[in-house]
């Protein structure tokens, strides 16, 4: 009896991506159809591996019936079960939210931006299953490859900027592959679990050290960690808004799942902590990332770059928990993933549809929005608060565990940097929502309309944010079962409690 | 010294694949020419197939395919007598990505190019910022 579920997640939007592409040039309208279709599909279908998993345990699946070590295998357990989950459930939003955006903004190409779009989705939910370190490579690429065409649809620099996120995102993946290769040498194996039980007697080997530090840092460019972030501003702002609400909160996370999954499946945790001893030099890293992110994003004035900034120091969150090595640092860690996905979606969103009103971003643009687009801007709130951490909503509690981890592993520092961001992010939000408020709409360059007009985007823009938005409060309401049922199974022993 | 010279000559694959990737890097850092950055890219994509394709091989090894001669499954098949096909076949793959980033990465010049009608990296540069 072969569950076939997580090879059709994988197979489903790779075929709609074609049917999408060739759909193109027989009926045009018929192409955003059997591209929701796609991505409904893997996200149903995610949800029913992820709920298999939750009842029945880890998931094996082998590639034409190849068995583990030799054939290709794709392993779900509840880690990568529910980034599943996230990664398929928001894209499909987005899909829906950012239709009438997408179809302003590139009224002729809509065809290949959804095709692009499944083969984006591909490659993350692709990255996430797979169970072998060489296809999460090709998978990466897959995902890449897509985000740099996505990114080089939009106006301006677009095209520059995605130029130079392909330079440094390839120096990523080939430092990915070449850190595979040591590991290659030195176990003769690709498959995840079998190189963690190959590798164990091999800990003190140099050529694991220098394969670990490849991975790292090829990981590191991929997700934008603070020295090696300085593609991501550009690309993701001069990328079209429907482009950067799906792959600001999706692709950075993903990466952060990668190297948390290398660290606890592939090297695991004795390796990192105690062989290498790198935990509190990664923590002054990610430190040193929360608070540059933290202090760029104030320098900001256009509303989606000053998000991308926000990302980076959230990215440096993510990473210092994942480091902390302690339990309560690891479920921050991966809590956070869950949270700042929805949390970035929501903002992301949000300046679409804002875009969509007034096309410009800039933050003197945005006087009196509240009375022009009230709903949005109560969206925006909400997801400014928990970007900010205040309960009940999401970041409240991921922050929580990452500063409860911070103090039983005695890192002060990654303490007071996740202080520090929080208080930078009340002034950036804040001064956002001032702007929007109390600023006088006469005074900005808006195209002639009185400050009492509401111009609230249309309510297909509307409902699935009002959707993601409520889901802040909902996953904060509750965490306390999420941790317990999902991301406390997979907390590895090696890790103090 | 004289310990360092037994040393790269008996791991020359290393040292190659190391001198070629530092030869891309260097093109991705310094060029001002997105295209010649391109190239640069391509060296150091190459340099790690190489590194692949040099750690599947064998001294006096042969392709892995086995006869199905006179001896067919009578004889013991011994794994050093055969070159490790893995890699290379990792490496087809890898192949793939490479000519793939490369035509995106050159499809983006091309739309660069009409834009700015330059591919001078200062050029373009200075052009934004006159705006």
């Amino acid at each position: 009896m072969n569950d076939h579920t997580p090879a059709l997640l994988i197979i489903l939007p790779l075929l709609f991506a074609f049917m999408v592409s060739g759909m193109a040039w027989i009926k045009k309208s018929l192409c955003y159809p059997l591209a929701v279709a796609g991505s409904g599909l893997c996200a149903f279908f995610s949800i029913r591996v992820f709920t298999h998993v939750l009842r029945h345990g880890t998931m094996q699946y082998s590639l034409g019936g190849w068995e583990a070590p030799w054939g290709i295998g794709y392993h779900v357990d509840l880690l990568n079960g529910v980034v599943l989950v996230a990664v398929s459930v928001l894209a499909f939003i987005n899909m829906i939210a950012t239709r009438k955006a997408a179809a302003i903004q590139f009224p002729e190409k809509e065809g290949a931006f959804y095709a692009l779009y499944l083969l984006f989705i591909v490659g993350l939910v692709g990255i996430v299953a797979t169970g072998d370190l060489f296809n999460l490579y090709v998978l990466l690429e897959v995902a890449s490859l897509t985000s740099y065409a996505l990114i080089a649809l939009g106006e301006g620099r677009a095209p520059l900027s995605s130029l130079n996120y392909l330079y440094m995102g390839t120096i990523g993946g080939c430092f990915y592959l070449l850190g595979v290769g040591y590991l290659y040498i030195m176990t003769g194996s690709l498959n995840m679990a079998d190189v963690a039980s190959l590798l164990r007697p091999l800990y003190e080997s140099g050529a694991i050290w220098v394969a670990f530090t490849f991975c790292m840092v090829g990981i590191g460019v991929k997700m934008a960690f603070f020295p090696l972030h300085v593609w991501l501003p550009n690309a993701y702002t001069y990328a079209p808004s429907a482009v950067s609400s799906l792959i600001a909160p999706l692709m950075t996370k993903v990466m952060v799942y990668v190297m948390i999954r290398l660290m606890i499946s592939v090297f695991c945790v004795d390796f990192a902590f105690s062989v290498l001893d790198l935990g509190s030099a990664m923590v002054w890293l990610s430190i040193l990332a929360i608070v540059m992110g933290a202090a760029l994003a104030l320098a900001q004035k256009n509303l989606k770059r000053l998000f991308c900034y926000i990302i980076v120091s959230e990215i440096g969150y993510m990473v210092g928990g994942a480091w902390l090595g302690n339990a309560a640092g690891m479920t921050g860690a991966i809590l956070h993933i869950l949270n700042d996905a929805l949390m970035t979606i929501c903002l992301f969103l949000a300046a679409g549809t804002i875009h969509y009103r007034i096309n410009n971003l800039d933050l003197d643009h945005l006087q009196g929005l509240f009375g022009r687009m009230p709903v949005t801007m109560a969206c925006l709130v909400a997801a400014g608060l928990s970007i900010i951490g205040v309960p009940p909503t999401c970041g409240f509690f991921s922050k929580w565990y990452l500063i409860t981890g911070a103090l039983q592993a005695g890192q002060y520092g990654f303490m007071a940097a996740l202080l520090f961001s929080s208080l930078v992010n009340v002034i950036l939000f804040f001064r956002v929502f001032e702007i929007g408020y109390y600023g006088d709409p006469g005074h900005g360059h808006m195209h002639g309309s009185s400050p009492e007009t509401r111009t609230e985007a249309p309510a297909a823009m509307l409902a699935p944010l009002l959707i993601l938005s409520a889901g802040l409060v909902v996953m904060g309401v509750f965490t306390g079962s999420i941790v317990a049922a999902v991301i406390d199974p997979i907390i590895p022993a090696g890790l103090a409690r | 010294m004289s310990e360092l010279i037994p040393l790269i000559v008996a791991k020359y694959n290393y040292w190659l694949y190391i001198i070629l990737m530092m030869i891309g890097l260097y093109a991705m850092i310094a060029k001002n020419n997105l295209v010649k950055k391109l190239v640069g890219m391509n060296i150091f994509q190459t340099s790690i197939i190489l590194f692949y394709v040099s750690i599947g091989c064998k001294k006096g090894g042969t392709i892995p395919i086995i006869h199905h001669g006179i001896h067919a499954g009578r004889h013991v098949v011994d794994p050093a007598h055969y070159v490790n096909p893995l890699p290379h076949v990792l490496m087809l793959t890898a192949i793939v990505v490479s000519v793939s980033t490369l035509g995106v990465a050159l499809a983006l010049a091309v739309k660069i190019y009409n834009r700015y009608k330059t591919l001078e990296e200062d050029e373009i540069l200075a052009r934004l910022r006159a705006k």
